[in-house]
């Protein structure tokens, strides 16, 4: 802890020395979205100012370079959670259309009337919808292993829904409402028993946990850039290269062709197959940045960085009679969901603000989390490398002065 | 702390949300009306009784944010005994005092409602606010069983 250089990280957002009113802003919406480093930007700067041209198109010097940056982030990114090649990285907006890429073309492919979706109970809408869809279009059913009081999957449900007709398995290795961090190890072992495939959500995740992809051996793992203190408006899908090879397309245009006449097309091969057109070369190059940033702080000290903050968080708001913590599991991310009592989560958010603090208040695109809780909304703090205990004080000073003015 | 927020969550607003008046079931309405604001998850029904051209019963249950359930308890305060016309037009004025529409606002027909005005600042949280009206609005035009801010 001590030697987790917090306040050289905090020199590193400039956004950080923004005040809200008159009170300096304490950033606590992380899970929602992620502030960047001044890295990232000067690399989306630096881009534009001295190399920005389209890629993979033209012979010239700068597409040359914009190519190299571009190609470069996806190497940064394959080391980063440890893929094989970099066939098997496909830049994608975000997490939501890696979900959907998987579900219209692979799941279209491989899943048909009677088999079975198994998801769980604490999915983000963008892991549910998407297999609505598909379900509706295909046949297909959904089946949703149940969680418990504390927000944690319950194993055994799990795998007594897996069955003969089970042909993916998606699941949020870190869950956004709760903080809930999956046994995705022993998930993926039980999907790989019986030959399913597995897709992890891991947008909660990523700027948390150190991902190993061949280690977890799944066989698609999806995030965001934006919640890993990249930009917002690009992500990636892994995805193990053999499956990868016999998908069809997702989108179809220009980059992810090798010959077009107007009899037929060859498509281009892995990972172009299933980037159609211009990509977010920009962005890409942002996410290369962050991925710099962060390796070079090490997953493994903002892991016990944020383990600490998260127990430091969960003492404080336990001495809050009034407070009532949502999501209590064993194995967590530094998320703290909760509410008040007889406060709402809506109140909770303006009032915070009012003090510069930003939190999220709502149902977190978990709708069936907030039902299962019984609960219309939770406040949800979120924490990054960037937080500090003297924060998590000012949070807690806040509740506890809002629900004196709430009487 | 909070004196930002004064203008916001005034004393009238934290009462109402403590005690919300006509928070009740009403057994034969009228109309029954659910609003909802998926947003926030706020969700209300609204009943009413109509006697003579008159709104002669209002009452409504559902949780909400302090801005939302005192909104919709001043209102059930304002309208009963208003005809369908006059619950209109004070719809109307309701709207464009939220909205910052100051040079239509009858500021005698809005009383209470003044204390709601706050909102116009917080864009966030307007929604919170006209949620009871835009549901008494669809109960008066008969249109739906259920509506939604969003």
């Amino acid at each position: 802890m001590t030697t987790f250089p917090i306040e050289k990280i905090r020199e590193d957002f400039p956004i950080l020395k923004e005040k809200i009113g008159n009170n300096p802003l304490v950033y606590l919406d992380n899970a929602a979205t992620c502030q960047k480093p001044q890295a990232v930007i000067d690399s989306i700067s630096h881009l534009y100012m001295h190399e920005y041209a389209n890629v993979h198109r033209g012979v010239h010097t700068l597409s040359v370079k914009a190519t190299d940056r571009y190609e470069g982030a996806r190497e940064k990114v394959k080391n980063f959670i440890n893929a094989t090649s970099t066939k098997e990285i496909i830049f994608v907006k975000g997490t939501t259309e890696a979900i959907n890429l998987i579900a219209q073309s692979f799941g279209k492919t491989n899943i048909k009337a009677g088999d079975e979706i198994l998801i769980t109970a604490m999915e983000h809408h963008s892991n549910i919808v998407p297999w609505q869809i598909l379900c509706k279009e295909t046949g297909a059913v959904l089946k949703v292993a149940p969680i418990n009081l504390q927000g944690e999957l319950i194993f055994a449900e799990f795998e007594h829904l897996i069955s003969d007709k089970t042909k993916l398995v998606s699941v949020v290795h870190m869950s956004n409402a709760l903080g809930t961090i999956n046994p995705v190890k022993a998930i993926i072992a039980a999907a790989k028993a019986k030959n399913i495939a597995v897709l992890l959500d891991g947008a909660q995740a990523i700027p948390h946990i150190s991902v190993d992809v061949q280690a977890l051996d799944c066989d698609f793992y999806a995030f965001s850039g934006h919640k890993l203190y990249a930009p917002s408006g690009i992500g990636v899908l892994y995805g193990k290269q053999a499956l990868l090879e016999a998908m069809p397309p997702y989108q179809s245009g220009g980059d992810m062709i090798r010959k077009v006449t107007f009899e037929a097309t060859e498509y281009n091969g892995l990972p172009y197959k299933f980037e159609a057109g211009t990509p977010s070369i920009a962005d890409v190059v942002g996410l290369g940045a962050a991925i710099d940033y962060l390796t070079a702080i090490g997953m493994d000290n903002i892991a016990a960085y944020e383990a600490e903050l998260l127990d430091y968080a969960t003492e404080k708001a336990k001495g809050i009679a009034a407070l009532k913590i949502i999501g209590e599991a064993k194995d967590k991310g530094a998320i703290l969901s909760f509410v008040l009592d007889k406060i709402h989560p809506h109140d909770i958010g303006t009032m915070l603000d009012s003090l510069g603090i930003a939190v999220r208040a709502g149902h977190h695109c978990a709708m069936p989390v907030m039902d299962f809780f019984e609960v219309p909304a939770t406040a949800r703090a979120s924490f990054a490398i960037y937080n500090s205990k003297q924060e998590i004080d000012v949070l807690m000073n806040g509740i506890e002065q809002l629900i004196e003015v709430f009487g | 702390m909070f004196d930002d927020l004064r203008d916001l969550y005034q004393e009238v607003i934290f009462d109402h949300n403590r005690n919300p008046r006509n928070f009740r079931v009403m057994k034969n309405p009228d109309r029954e009306v659910e609003g909802f604001n998926p947003l926030c998850g706020d969700r209300l029904t609204l009943f009413l009784k109509f006697q003579g051209g008159e709104i002669s019963d209002v009452s409504f249950q559902g949780s909400g944010c302090a801005i939302s359930t005192a909104s919709v308890s001043l209102m059930t305060e304002i309208v009963k005994g208003k005809t369908e016309n006059e619950a209109e037009e004070l719809f109307q004025q309701f709207h464009a005092m939220t909205t910052g529409k100051d040079d239509q606002i009858d500021l005698e027909a809005i009383g209470k409602l003044a204390v709601l005005a706050g909102v116009r600042e917080y864009p966030a949280r307007v929604k919170c606010a006209t949620l009871a009206w835009h549901t008494l609005d669809a109960a008066l035009k008969n249109e739906e069983k259920s509506i939604s801010t969003e």
